[in-house]
């Protein structure tokens, strides 16, 4: 199933995809059929009791990190961002006027289903709600080499795009081989697989979990393959995931 | 009264004391850091640090010994400006190298000390706080908050320009270092106590795994 979390009729409503449509499935409206262009689509996931942990991976992909100079690292690059950044399918994202490189990030979601602590490799999946795609734009202007990337490239307000759905983990029978896509105005500009990923998701749970807890609604983005270019005010950025969905954001000025 | 958690997310400040700053200069430039950092370095304290009044640090993973990280932080409003502000233990495993996120040093379970509740007022009140740092009763470090690199508005405002601070989100000003660039640590088996004039102390217990 393809759950959204979507505003409609003056209300936060749950909905899930049928038939090429949203079908509210809580509430006064329940039973309701409703348009993909009626609706503003929020990010697909239930609100937590605690601030959601939202990591994101960087140089996960060994193509991706020969793009931008590195060697592949040893162990997982990761970071945190604040769930303020994140912001829903079809939103606008801003880019400051002075900059010279906004780029996205197409990256696999994985959203935590039941906390997880010190967890095996082999029991992982056993811990995944669904997935979703994040588009984890950077703009590389801020980039500095402290604390890397630093908060400034990473957890931007509008930068963090993510949905439109949230598919559940059992409708993903192998979510270590799924095509990734991005197109810009239309042209391809992004194309790879999760096949490519240095830390595959249950090494990445594993990892996480060794040292600290991950609760239910946590995130982690699971980092970009090759193929990033700048993104201008007035461009339409369309980050696929094959079997998750396409996730629309349009860039504006700030 | 349960005793105060963060509502939202917890962002902590690097090098925003004038000692550490001053320590590391020399330094700035030269590899992997290439420059001094022109934004201010954050980064975040996740939901499963959060450790509330009463409840002891337990250290596990192979982590036996800690840094203290004295902070205040300043609280958010339902207005967006702050509201309040707490005293907090920012626990990090001792690390020397800033160049990489901070993610296994400073998101572990339990790794940030909470008081009872926090103290209403705005920024102004807390300008010259003074905040005592002590370890099994005696005083180990005494942190300044007009040592500050950033005032806090103007950390406030640096911040702002590009993430905008939710009600029930928590800045930290920072943490401050000793005379040799290190901070006070702790082992099991100590009591760590932070405190600060017209604020809720936060005393943590620190436990090693059986």
């Amino acid at each position: 199933m393809k759950h959204a979390r979507i505003a409609w009729s003056g209300a936060i409503q749950q909905a899930v995809e049928a038939d090429g449509q949203l079908l509210i499935t809580q509430g006064p409206h329940k039973g309701r059929r409703v348009g993909f262009d009626e609706v503003v689509w929020l990010p697909p996931l239930s609100p937590v009791p605690q601030a959601r942990t939202v990591i994101a991976l960087g140089l996960n992909y060994a193509d991706h990190a020969k793009e931008l100079a590195f060697k592949a690292p040893e162990e997982p690059l990761a970071f945190m961002k604040g769930e303020a950044s994140l912001i829903g399918h079809k939103a606008l994202t801003k880019r400051p006027a002075d900059v010279q490189y906004m780029h996205y990030e197409c990256e696999l979601a994985v959203v935590i289903g039941r906390t997880a602590r010190h967890v095996k490799k082999a029991d992982a999946y056993e811990y995944i709600a669904g997935y979703t795609v994040a588009n984890d734009y950077a703009i590389r202007d801020y980039l500095e080499n402290w604390y890397r990337p630093n908060l400034r490239v990473k957890n931007r307000d509008t930068c963090t795009p993510i949905g439109p759905w949230l598919v559940d983990a059992a409708d993903v029978p192998n979510p270590m081989a799924l095509k990734l896509q991005t197109t810009v105005n239309g042209k391809v500009t992004q194309s790879g697989s999760t096949a490519d990923m240095i830390f595959d998701v249950p090494t990445l749970i594993e990892y996480f979990s060794s040292f600290m807890t991950l609760n239910p609604g946590d995130l982690i983005l699971t980092g970009t393959p090759d193929g990033i270019v700048d993104c201008q005010p007035g461009d339409v950025i369309v980050t696929e995931i094959e079997g998750i969905g396409a996730l629309t954001n349009t860039i504006v000025s700030a | 009264m349960n005793p105060w958690m963060p509502r939202g997310t917890v962002y902590g400040t690097l090098l925003n004391f004038r000692r550490e700053w001053d320590l590391w200069s020399a330094r700035m430039t030269q590899d992997p850091h290439k420059a001094a950092p022109k934004a201010s370095v954050l980064y975040v304290k996740t939901a499963n640090t959060f450790c509330p009044a009463g409840q002891d640090l337990l250290l596990q993973d192979g982590v036996s010994e800690v840094d203290i990280g004295a902070s205040l932080g300043l609280v958010i409003g339902d207005d967006g400006q702050v509201a309040g502000a707490a005293l907090l233990n920012d626990w990090s495993v001792p690390h020397t190298s800033y160049y990489r996120p901070p993610v296994k040093f400073r998101c572990r379970d339990g790794f940030l000390g909470l008081p009872e509740q926090i103290t209403p007022g705005k920024v102004q009140n807390w300008a010259t706080l003074q905040i005592a740092v002590r370890r099994n009763g005696e005083l180990v470090q005494t942190v300044d908050l007009q040592d500050l690199m950033r005032a806090m508005l103007r950390l406030l405002a640096d911040v702002g320009e590009f993430m905008t601070l939710q009600p029930g989100d928590v800045l930290m000003v920072g943490t401050d270092c000793l005379t040799d660039g290190t901070r006070p640590r702790a082992k099991a088996g100590d009591r760590v106590e932070i405190s600060a004039s017209g604020f809720s102390t936060v005393t943590t217990h620190v436990k090693g795994q059986a």
